[in-house]
């Protein structure tokens, strides 16, 4: 009976169902990939920039860090990270030079050392995507039969990948007209930077309709030169030995002036078709489908070089089965289809149906997919394990902290009561709950300024922040006495301000001032509360908060920062004196300046990863734990879900082109998404029993009201 | 009636320019060029030279208002409100401060925003006027109460619940539709059906409330008794002469919004994954790109006026004592 119901059930729906689908009725895919070898993602937000030059957030590197290559790479599977040449042939040479331009010994010291010069050699044969930019007529008339739809049905060439288009991109980064972001932190550093951007600037203004790429052509950056198609050079100021870090960012992928030059035509302009938006590279995708409203599309570059998935990882990996695809060329699947997703709850719905193969796990989900044993070890439900769904955990590079604002006249400064003041907070502040209410225990407490993964974090009894935890035991706080003493040693007993005679007032300014923030900021506030101090929350729009940052006018504030390379001088910087952002417009926020710190940065910024560095970075961190210019809040741990078909998955937070390392098992995909989404016709049927139950009775009433006496 | 569209054509030129001055102030009392300039450049390594070289690009380094620097007109001319707003009014939306042209960000968009609004519009309005004379017909009888009751219970429910519930039972429990999604053409049938489905229902409660209360004050006139007295059936009553003659609050409240359609809505279409308008205004808004949120102030503002008009242009349709001079 019921499967005559859900047959004629099935008639029925189908009439309403003109478009159909290959696949199942709730197949949010028009076309069925069947077999192909497809990645199915998302993205919540659509990308600001797409262009190498100018794109500098983690969703605009989900696509373009799979079409631009830049010289290097970090290993996939290798911990440490660490890196290793992609387009470059080699990892580069480098060469240091004095102050007259003389070469310098290898171990020349960094005082001696002017100029250090970066000598790379690119891999030959290497080409760019098809593209058709590179049919160079289409620089000056564009086919008058082209529908303007897609710039894949214009003709498309390629061209080999030479020394002048990594020229050309750093021309790029120092034009003031593509507005970089990195170009004023690379001004300080490669040599001829900041006199080619006022040139260029200085161009514009004069000769107004020259071509872009005319004018970044007709000057030289005196940093960089080319020695044959296959070398070139550049040249920066000083040792920077974490340059080769930048060197392997999509900054510094090469791009072909024939591109810029393409797409100056005003009739792409016009159709949103811009450098800025449809990539020209030589990775192992190319964008082919562009509409950042709706998906996004790449499709395997038929141009891509040689490269293979790696050999070497360790016995774990190994029996992780991450070894599998070893010595295979890549990309390993042919598509990545990315779709706008801008909410959580569908989403999450999706991939329960197999509709998307990798999925974070919002606040709504999370009890859904994690449980927690008894020893307190994270798992999956059983509902996930039934489905084949697996789990990876990962500490993320990131640190989010709360600031002090050294240069406040209570909180700051660097007395001994201010600091004790500063350390009684960091006691009572307890993040360990703070992780456990409102990051579902997704996160690690911090004991430094270094997250784990990163050189010179200490792992371990030896890594604890001793200010905050008791001597003897590893991670036991100290208790709201031994911060009430302290607070009294910095002359606030039991907390009263001897300048008011009431309860000390402190400030904490904040973006997050909404319902949704409330419950975080009662808490900051009850902690405070525990040493009798009046914590006032000052909400703040995006605008006047970074405003008072600037201008140092904050007392405490919370922040984070996400590594953009695995070295600890990315973090430590955040605390060098020079870089305080109410003095010298840096990223210390804290507005730190200790000259022993300083003294201590400097000496280890240009060091290679030695024992030595370790220990000077050891004292830095003593340092820093005894000034305490932040509590060190917490390193967010980063929970993802993957299906069963979903293969060669692992946690790298460095690397930004993993697509091309990841295969799909399509047949497996496609069986668990007929057994998960099998449609259910009954209801409906159900609901219009329902209905026709209703027409009886109105039947009745009906032929009462049309028999009755109208007036 | 041309006499009276050219006139109310013409008091739309007084209306936008208040209405991009306003944009204009409000904007600028929030933003200024540097957080606009810092909000597009990111929070990292951004320098003062970054932001003054992004103003520079972007034609924000000017006076806001008036510029005491320059001579004559150019003291107008020469402002960010005269480059930004004026050209408005030629059509020419311009450039957002992130690089895309608007005029192609919204003939993009606008599609999949109708191909919601449109179907939604009219079974809406079909269900709830159909729903609201059935009312009327079994008034005083348990089917009327028992549907006030439905109506009442519909309009206390949050329309976020409703797509979330629709988006539970029908596209994952029963995998008729699917959950979220968008394709052009004709395959985008699949994907609006769900949000179709719950706009009209989410909106059945107050709509058939609504229009309840029409009908009801129309059904207590005389035409009707003697409509009745003649021998017309009471369905024949209700949807022949109550319905026709309702047309004028029903227009009222149609046509206004019918040009406003396209600019989609916020809820719907970011659940649904609908590539639609519905978010472009509270996205610029949020990312302070100010040529996009004027140009779509301006753009609503127009819109509105012209469906003003042709609100009153449609009264003459379906009324015939109205005219327009």
């Amino acid at each position: 009976m019921i499967k005559a119901v859900n047959t004629l059930s099935l008639i029925l729906f189908l009439l309403f169902l003109t478009a159909c689908t290959e696949g199942a009725l709730n197949n949010p895919y028009v076309v069925d990939e069947g077999m192909n070898k497809v990645i199915y993602s998302s993205f919540s937000e659509r990308p600001k920039h797409l262009d190498p030059a100018r794109a500098y957030s983690s969703n605009e590197y989900a696509i373009i860090a799979q079409v631009y290559e830049p010289l290097f790479q970090y290993h996939y599977l290798k911990r440490p990270y660490q890196l290793e040449p992609l387009l470059a042939k080699f990892m580069p040479s480098v060469h240091y030079y004095d102050v007259k331009g003389e070469l310098l010994e290898q171990s020349a010291s960094d005082k001696d050392i002017a100029f250090s010069e970066y000598n790379i050699e690119i891999k030959a044969g290497t080409k760019f995507q098809p593209h058709p930019s590179f049919t160079l007529p289409l620089h000056k008339e564009l086919p008058a039969i082209w529908d303007g739809k897609s710039l894949y049905d214009l003709p498309m060439a390629t061209r080999e990948l030479t020394a002048d288009d990594f020229i050309y991109q750093i021309k790029r980064l120092a034009d003031p007209a593509t507005q970089s972001p990195i170009a004023g932190l690379m001004a300080n550093y490669i040599v001829g930077f900041s006199e080619y951007s006022s040139k260029q600037s200085a161009l514009s203004k004069q000769f107004p309709a020259l071509r872009k790429t005319q004018r970044l052509q007709s000057e030289r950056m005196q940093g960089l030169k080319k020695i044959d198609d296959t070398h070139f050079t550049i040249r920066i100021k000083g040792k920077y030995p974490q340059f080769i870090n930048w060197l392997a960012m999509p900054f510094f992928a090469p791009m072909p002036w024939e591109a810029d030059e393409f797409y100056a035509n005003p009739v792409l302009v016009k159709k949103n078709m811009t450098l800025d938006w449809f990539p020209v590279g030589t990775g192992p995708y190319f964008l082919h489908e562009n509409n950042p409203n709706r998906r996004m599309v790449l499709v395997k570059n038929p141009n891509f070089h040689a490269d293979v998935y790696p050999y070497e990882a360790d016995e774990n990996m190994r029996q992780q089965g991450l070894l599998v695809d070893a010595g295979k060329t890549l990309p390993l699947t042919d598509k990545v289809i990315f779709s706008l997703e801008k909410e959580s709850i569908p989403y999450w719905n999706k991939f329960l149906q197999g509709y998307y193969d990798v999925s974070g796990i919002s606040s709504d989900s999370f009890d859904q997919a994690v449980s927690f044993s008894a020893g307190g070890d994270v798992g999956l439900t059983d509902d996930m394990v039934e489905r084949g769904i697996g789990l990876q955990t990962a500490v993320t590079t990131s640190s989010y902290y709360l600031g002090f604002n050294m240069l406040d006249e209570v909180i700051g400064g660097y007395s001994d009561k201010a600091k004790k003041l500063r350390q009684a907070i960091s006691i009572v502040v307890d993040y360990e709950e703070y992780i456990s209410i409102f990051q579902n225990g997704r996160g690690v407490v911090a004991q430094s300024i270094i997250p784990p993964g990163i050189f010179g974090h200490i792992t371990g009894e030896e890594g604890v922040n001793r200010i905050v935890y008791e001597e003897n035991d590893s991670l036991v706080r100290r208790s709201a006495d031994e911060a009430a003493e302290l607070l009294t040693e910095a002359g606030y007993s039991h907390g009263i301000d001897p300048q008011t005679g009431q309860p000390l007032v402190l400030y904490f300014d904040t973006m997050d001032s909404g319902p949704d923030s409330k419950a975080r900021l009662n808490w900051l506030r009850k902690q405070f509360n525990k040493l009798n101090i009046k914590l006032v929350i000052r909400g703040t729009d995006y605008n006047r908060f970074q405003e008072k940052m600037r201008n140092g006018s904050a007392q405490m504030f919370m922040w984070g920062w996400n590594a953009d390379y695995p070295d600890p001088e990315n973090f430590l910087f955040l605390l060098y004196g020079k870089n305080a952002k109410a003095v010298y417009g840096g990223e210390n926020a804290a507005n730190y300046q200790n000259a022993q710190f300083d003294a201590l940065f400097e000496q280890m910024s240009t060091m290679e990863n030695t024992p030595k560095r370790q220990e000077i970075i050891k004292d830095m961190l003593v340092i820093t734990q005894q000034d305490v210019p932040w509590l060190w809040g917490f390193h967010p741990k980063a929970f993802s879900l993957h299906h069963a078909w979903y293969k060669n998955s692992y946690p790298n937070l460095m690397a930004n082109n993993k697509t091309k390392y990841i295969n799909v098992d399509a047949e497996l995909r496609k069986a668990y998404q007929a057994k998960w989404n099998k449609p259910v016709f009954w209801p409906l049927v159900f609901v219009l029993f329902l209905l026709a139950c209703l027409v009886l009775p109105a039947y009745l009433i009906y032929r009462r009201i049309e028999r009755a006496k109208a007036l | 009636m041309i006499n009276y569209i050219i006139r109310r054509l013409l008091y739309v030129l007084p209306v936008l320019l208040g209405v991009n001055i306003l944009t204009f102030v409000l904007f600028f009392v929030v933003n200024t060029p540097d957080d606009m300039a810092r909000m597009q450049l990111g929070d990292k390594h951004v320098s003062q030279a970054a932001v003054d070289n992004w103003k520079q690009q972007r034609g924000y380094d000017l006076p806001l208002l008036w510029n005491d620097g320059a001579l004559g007109f150019e003291q107008a001319s020469k402002t960010i409100f005269f480059k930004k707003s004026m050209s408005l009014f030629a059509f020419d939306l311009g450039i957002s401060d992130n690089g895309r042209d608007i005029v192609a960000d919204i003939s993009q968009r606008m599609w999949p925003s109708l191909a919601i609004a449109i179907p939604s519009l009219i079974f809406g309005v079909l269900t709830n006027i159909t729903f609201a004379l059935l009312l009327i017909f079994y008034r005083s009888t348990f089917l009327e109460f028992g549907g006030l009751f439905i109506c009442i219970a519909l309009m206390s429910i949050s329309g976020l619940f409703y797509i979330i519930a629709g988006q539970y039972f029908i596209g994952k429990l029963l995998a008729l539709t699917p959950i979220s999604g968008y394709a052009p053409g004709l395959d985008a049938f699949r994907f609006i059906i769900l949000p179709v489905l719950i706009g009209v229902v989410g909106g059945l409660g107050s709509g058939v409330r609504w229009y309840r209360t029409l009908f009801l004050e129309e059904s207590a006139k005389d035409y009707v008794r003697t409509a009745k007295a003649k021998g017309l059936s009471d369905l024949q009553v209700l949807f022949k002469h109550v319905l026709k003659n309702a047309m004028i609050p029903i227009l009222t409240g149609i046509v206004v919004i019918l040009p406003l359609l396209f600019m989609g809505s916020l809820i719907t279409e970011s659940f649904f994954g609908i590539p639609g308008l519905g978010s472009y205004t509270i996205d610029a808004i949020s990312s302070q790109d100010f040529a996009i949120v004027r140009s779509m102030v301006f753009l609503g503002s127009f819109l509105y006026i012209i469906g003003l008009l042709l609100t009153d242009i449609s009264y003459t349709l379906v009324d015939p004592r109205v005219r327009l001079d």
